[in-house]
């Protein structure tokens, strides 16, 4: 058996037996739910269906009811599609690279991680096909034979990238955390007693009965597609500041865009790992299996990222000046001092200053500091997108072309909407999946749980 | 013909390995284990062989590589060869920079669902199939041994269970299954 060090934080606090964890994760989906869960529910369907309504209207009117300009003519739309792509990178980060690393306090937070991650790319999947104007014709980005036209979709285009890298990475971090699901849908299958509820967990467990082979197949798949979806986490956020960095627009126009677009989008998807489960930890009773040790860790991960993150602020800057481009100097002085310095040195407090505050300890372990860190790295990882894309845009060649941005109230109610319909996804994940790996983390309750590490005799 | 199979139940997942090792050391074969999660070295005791799924992944990621490949060549070189800014675009190798993250990306794709799928579909775990493990508890905290008398000829049923026992287990149960 794997033996650990006895200096380290047990990972599972308390007495808790392999039939103690199963209790724990299952009893919230057996149980009714909590009226706070109907609540929450109905104020993020209200808020969801608003920006269903505000996405119907722009596909009935055009994508005219966006406040862009000629000059400005991206804007929310992609800053959102960044945000929430960089969202959904915490998850399949936290169960590949975490996975290949054998980081153990994975597997209390992996599960809705992925979950989040699953989410925050439909999301994210919502802008470039709204922005098309024409959702219906939307495969026309697939690889499509001539009758549409004469011409292939361009493969040289990292906006056609984009298309393959988003539907790999949705497909496949999908993909990962079913596999991981089954047999946790099996132990709730098993434990079923009202007959509805039977019959839709024995569907989606596919008829799983853990076997020793099926085992032995499992963990081997696990491990190579964890070692397929490290890379692909990578690639996505690099193909994804492709978009900028292939094109000539100065401040887009740099090739420290791939490494430093991927510590922002692991930056903010662990921020809103915290934000989600530092609620869920406590709605769900899950405080053994979450406890102080793993926000600890994932704040470490943010304090590290967000280094990277205020690094490249810095060398951009300085390579700005140093370039002695005159075009690129003055996009950059222009982004801190011209008309949206507001927007700069929110974006250079929230994601600069405010992780630094991790390297005390006191700081990284109080989960109310760390609740209000999260929210605040968010914020300033929206704003990143918004200074990158529109700051870069509103000055144009030509200073008659020089123009400012106005969101429209539907680009308002489409960001806010996809929030929405983000929490009714992600409530309904907690109302009705394991959202703990409940089978996993019985594997590590002999070497990480605190009452087997405080037992010596005990093996 | 009917068959008289045992069911071991264990408890804990260390005194099953244990259990496995003394009985498979007394020239016992035991069919199957059922477990709420992966027992580490289990497989060699039962002498489970090492998964081949990863070899698949690897031949189906080499299938997208060449897939992306060839398409790619054909729409951008062969079929319809686009001019954009004067950039060479008449050999695939002039261009294969722009290539290399649609190659990449397919390649993860048809890796990882065709693995996914190859797993899903040799473990017989699709939609709708019924359960079958011998016992509802074996996916919450009971670990159990699955033994076959026609697979251990050289034993008496009642030779065999009292062999089982003495390894520790927490219940036993006989069936007869077709």
């Amino acid at each position: 058996m794997h033996k650990e060090a006895a200096i380290r934080e047990p990972l599972i606090l308390g007495h808790k037996t392999y039939h103690q964890i199963t209790e724990d994760v299952c009893k919230p989906i057996e149980d009714k739910a909590p009226k706070m869960w109907y609540i929450l529910f109905g104020i993020a369907l209200v808020i969801g269906l608003y920006g269903v309504g505000s996405i119907m209207y722009l596909l009935g009117t055009g994508i005219g009811v966006w406040g862009l300009n000629k000059t400005i003519g991206w804007a929310w739309d992609i800053t959102n599609f960044v945000w929430w792509v960089g969202i959904g990178h915490a998850g399949t980060l936290i169960s590949a690279v975490l996975l290949l690393f054998r980081q153990k306090w994975r597997m209390a937070i992996n599960r809705s991680a992925e979950a989040m991650t699953i989410f925050a790319v439909f999301m994210a999947g919502t802008f470039p096909l709204i922005h098309m104007g024409r959702l219906w014709v939307g495969y026309w980005t697939l690889p499509l034979p001539n009758q549409f036209g004469s011409l292939w979709v361009n493969f040289n285009s990292p906006l056609l990238w984009d298309v393959f890298a988003i539907s790999t990475y949705l497909s496949v971090s999908l993909v990962f955390w079913y596999i991981g699901l089954i047999p946790d849908f099996a132990t709730i299958r098993d434990r079923a007693k009202k007959p509805v509820a039977k019959k839709m967990y024995s569907i989606l467990s596919f008829g799983w009965s853990g076997r020793a082979k099926h085992w032995n197949r499992f963990e081997l798949v696990s491990l190579v597609l964890a070692g397929l979806a490290t890379p692909l986490v990578f690639s996505v956020h690099s193909i994804v500041s492709f978009d900028f960095a292939t094109s000539v627009i100065p401040g887009w126009h740099t090739t420290i865009f791939p490494p430093y677009f991927v510590a922002g989008a692991v930056f903010s998807g662990f921020a809103m790992v915290q934000t989600l489960l530092l609620v869920m930890r406590k709605a769900m009773n899950l405080e053994a299996y979450i406890h102080t040790k793993h926000v600890e860790y994932m704040n470490i991960v943010i304090m590290v990222t967000g280094s990277i993150v205020g690094t490249a602020y810095i060398t951009e800057l300085f390579i700005s000046w140093y370039s002695g481009v005159e075009y690129e100097s003055y996009a950059f002085i222009n982004r801190f001092s011209g008309p949206y310095w507001w927007a700069y040195w929110s974006m250079m407090t929230c994601n600069v200053i405010s992780p630094q505050l991790m390297w005390f300890k006191k700081l990284r372990r109080s989960l109310l500091f760390t609740f209000i860190i999260s929210i605040v790295v968010n914020i300033g990882m929206w704003f990143e997108r918004y200074v990158i894309i529109v700051t870069s845009l509103h000055r144009d060649y030509l200073p008659a072309a020089w123009s400012m941005h106005y969101p429209s109230h539907i680009d308002i109610g489409v960001y806010v909407g996809t929030i929405g319909l983000f929490f009714v996804f992600f409530l309904l994940f907690a109302r009705y999946f394991p959202v703990l790996a409940l089978n996993e983390v019985k594997t590590i309750l002999k070497s990480s749980g605190e009452s087997y590490k405080n037992a010596p005799d005990h093996h | 013909m009917a068959e008289h199979v045992i069911y071991a139940m264990y408890d804990d997942d260390d005194v099953l390995k244990d259990g496995a090792k003394k009985l498979v050391g007394k020239g016992v074969h035991i069919n199957e284990v059922f477990s709420p999660f992966p027992i580490h070295g289990i497989d060699p005791i039962i002498g489970v062989k090492n998964t081949r799924l990863g070899i698949m992944a690897f031949l189906y990621g080499l299938t997208g590589l060449m897939l992306a490949t060839i398409g790619m060549r054909f729409f951008m070189v062969v079929d319809w060869p686009m001019n954009i800014g004067g950039k060479p675009n008449f050999t695939y190798l002039d261009n294969i920079l722009a290539f290399i993250p649609i190659s990449f990306e397919f390649t993860v794709l048809c890796a990882a669902h065709g693995m996914a799928i190859t797993y899903l579909l040799r473990n017989k775990t699709i939609p709708g199939m019924p359960a079958q493990n011998p016992d509802p508890r074996t996916t919450d905290d009971r670990f159990v041994m699955e033994i076959r008398l026609s697979e251990n000829a050289k034993f008496t049923a009642d030779e065999l269970e009292g062999m089982i026992r003495e390894t520790g287990i927490v219940e036993l149960d006989q069936k007869e299954v077709k």
